[in-house]
């Protein structure tokens, strides 16, 4: 490659660095710091709201296609405008509280949610260079954000006086309790191995190619297999996803803690719900796939940006067929799933990143795959000795019809 | 400048939501400010340059624990479920064994602080990395750690020994 072409590559990567570094520059100095925190602020949450109006269209026509009907068409060409529309008509619905519920809480609940999956965005590495905020410990910051978004689903369940809303108010909270653990289990091996908390530097983690071309994503390495796996799980979950979607429950509890909220506050839950799922993809792919880096090594000439939003697309993608695709569970079903097969299987996938780390060291011949498979038996008999105990005297189930 | 308006700031959300949690009759309402004061912990140790020590605490107490409790509240109250309970001082021996309670907890906390070591290591002027606090709770104080370990579980068998239904017919058989 000569010498401009590098230029201009390295330039587009850093674009929204010098972006900054150019609309600061108009500023007087002393303004900088506060005014550069503020810059960042604003474009990340359009950024991600925008990201959030596409994905409502996205999920919508994807669920329409899995579901063999075209799905939002009529406004504007192929229903592109559908997002705009829909702003529209929750910004001018009438918002009603309902008269015993409790106000200032059922104000507060889709407050606190929006801001917590806000602010789990601060953290996330988008590029090279391009992390919000950096700071020792920012990877426990962006799930203690996160913890505030089930708080706020408590919050709008309880103080909404419906009983609909409280059932999904002790839903939220089961389904917290139940999976906040093996989320931050799967991610304990990641901090383990990478000796840090800082995003970036899991990213730098990963960096590199094995044999040339296979990529050194956590994902690729037999613990961060079963670590990948049980985060998925566990983020569709945390983030409300089916089929975990059971505080709202549209058949079951008339949309949950959704019942009596309407209008801009309910705009606000779904807000909330899209960006937290989008900052759960985030986190998925700064942990496991390797973050900004290309996946191929002649396609690293491309900007570290739109590596990391054409990977959380992707797995924003794989979200949207999940819901499209998985039934959603029982209530009992979530939390053995949680207690029984996802909080041993992170136990024991510890343990199988403690052994890779230790076997680098190994001299023996074909140390590499020895290594390679132990590690990746360990988690799997776990896998299969946990499944079969878990389904076994279930059978196929008989379903008894009337005649 | 700026830090001390900090402090005064956190000091007063920390104080205001503790005796707003201890003076609201509606237990939801005392969970929640309850919550809020963990929360002002959290940020206090944040202040202090604690930063892992700060998000773990909001982690572990606001995200989990005030769950917990807030999910007990629920449970438990079944009849006046999220209405006022009785909670008054005019109960005179309500009132003195809540004084006692409390004088002995603060006796205790007290005597810790002023009898603990007098001459503190001067205090180094950046806060410790994560790493260096596990290092430190992996290798020196591991034994205070799993002895933390062991009492945990304790706790939480007793719990579930408490918490399980003895009656054989409330017993879930299986799915």
């Amino acid at each position: 490659m000569n010498d401009v072409g590098s230029t201009f590559w390295t330039t587009l990567d850093q674009a929204p660095a010098l972006a900054k570094r150019a609309l600061l520059g108009l500023l007087p100095e002393s303004w900088a710091p506060l005014a550069g925190g503020l810059l960042t602020v604003v474009f990340v949450c359009l950024f991600f709201i925008s990201i959030f109006a596409l994905l409502t269209l996205v999920e919508r026509k994807a669920l329409g296609r899995i579901q063999n009907r075209p799905g939002p068409n009529r406004t504007g060409p192929g229903g592109l405008l559908q997002p705009l529309a829909d702003a529209i008509k929750m910004l001018v619905k009438e918002d009603i509280v309902p008269h015993r519920a409790d106000r200032v809480l059922h104000f507060l609940a889709p407050v606190i949610l929006v801001v917590s999956a806000l602010l789990a965005f601060a953290v996330l590495p988008f590029g090279r260079d391009l992390a919000p905020v950096e700071f020792d410990g920012a990877i426990l910051f962006f799930f203690v954000a996160g913890a505030g978004t089930e708080f706020a689903i408590f919050l709008a369940g309880w103080a909404s006086h419906n009983k609909y809303s409280l059932l999904s108010a002790m839903r939220a909270l089961a389904q917290l309790i139940a999976y906040e653990l093996p989320l931050l289990l799967a991610v304990v091996p990641v901090v383990m191995l990478a000796g840090t908390l800082v995003p970036q530097g899991v990213v730098e983690a990963q960096a590199g190619y094995v044999f040339g071309f296979v990529p050194r994503w956590h994902l690729f390495e037999p613990w961060g297999l079963a670590a990948g796996a049980v985060f998925l799980v566990a983020a569709l979950a945390e983030a409300n996803r089916s089929p975990f979607d059971l505080p709202e429950a549209e058949s079951e509890l008339i949309a949950g803690h959704l019942t009596e909220y309407s209008g801009f506050k309910y705009a606000l839950f779904f807000m909330a719900e899209y960006l937290g799922m989008t900052a759960m993809a985030g986190m998925m792919v700064t942990l496991f796939l390797g973050g900004w880096h290309a996946p191929l090594p002649f396609l690293g000439f491309l900007p570290s940006w739109f590596w990391f939003l054409a990977k959380m697309l992707a797995v924003l993608g794989v979200f949207i067929w999940v819901r499209g695709t998985l039934p959603r569970l029982r209530m009992d079903q979530l939390t053995r799933f949680a207690w029984k097969f996802l909080l041993p299987l992170s136990f024991v996938n510890l343990v199988a990143a403690g052994l890779w780390h230790y076997s680098a060291a190994w001299d023996l011949p074909a140390a590499p795959l020895l290594r390679w498979v132990l590690v990746f038996a360990l988690p799997a008999a776990t896998y299969v000795i946990l499944g079969r105990r878990l389904a076994g005297g279930l059978g196929p189930r008989i379903y008894h019809y009337a005649t | 400048m700026f830090t001390l308006l900090g402090f005064v700031v956190i000091a007063v959300v920390l104080l205001g939501s503790a005796a707003f949690a201890v003076t609201r009759l509606n237990l939801i309402h005392a969970g929640l400010a309850f919550a809020l004061t963990w929360l002002a912990v959290g940020a206090f140790y944040l202040w202090a340059g604690a930063e892992f020590v700060g998000l773990a605490q909001i982690l572990v107490y606001v995200g989990a624990v005030s769950m917990v409790i807030l999910f007990a509240v629920l449970l438990t109250q079944v009849r006046s479920a999220a209405t006022s309970l009785p909670i008054n001082l005019d109960d005179e021996r309500r009132l003195g064994a809540g004084l006692i309670t409390a004088g002995s907890a603060f006796g205790l906390l007290g005597a810790a602080i002023l009898t603990g070591r007098p001459a503190a290591p001067a205090a180094p002027d950046r806060s410790l990395t994560a790493q260096e606090l596990g290092t430190a709770l992996m290798g020196p104080h591991v034994v205070a750690l799993l002895v933390i370990g062991v009492l945990l579980t304790a706790v939480l068998i007793g719990a579930v020994l408490i918490a399980a239904p003895t009656d054989p017919e409330i017993v879930e058989d299986g799915p």
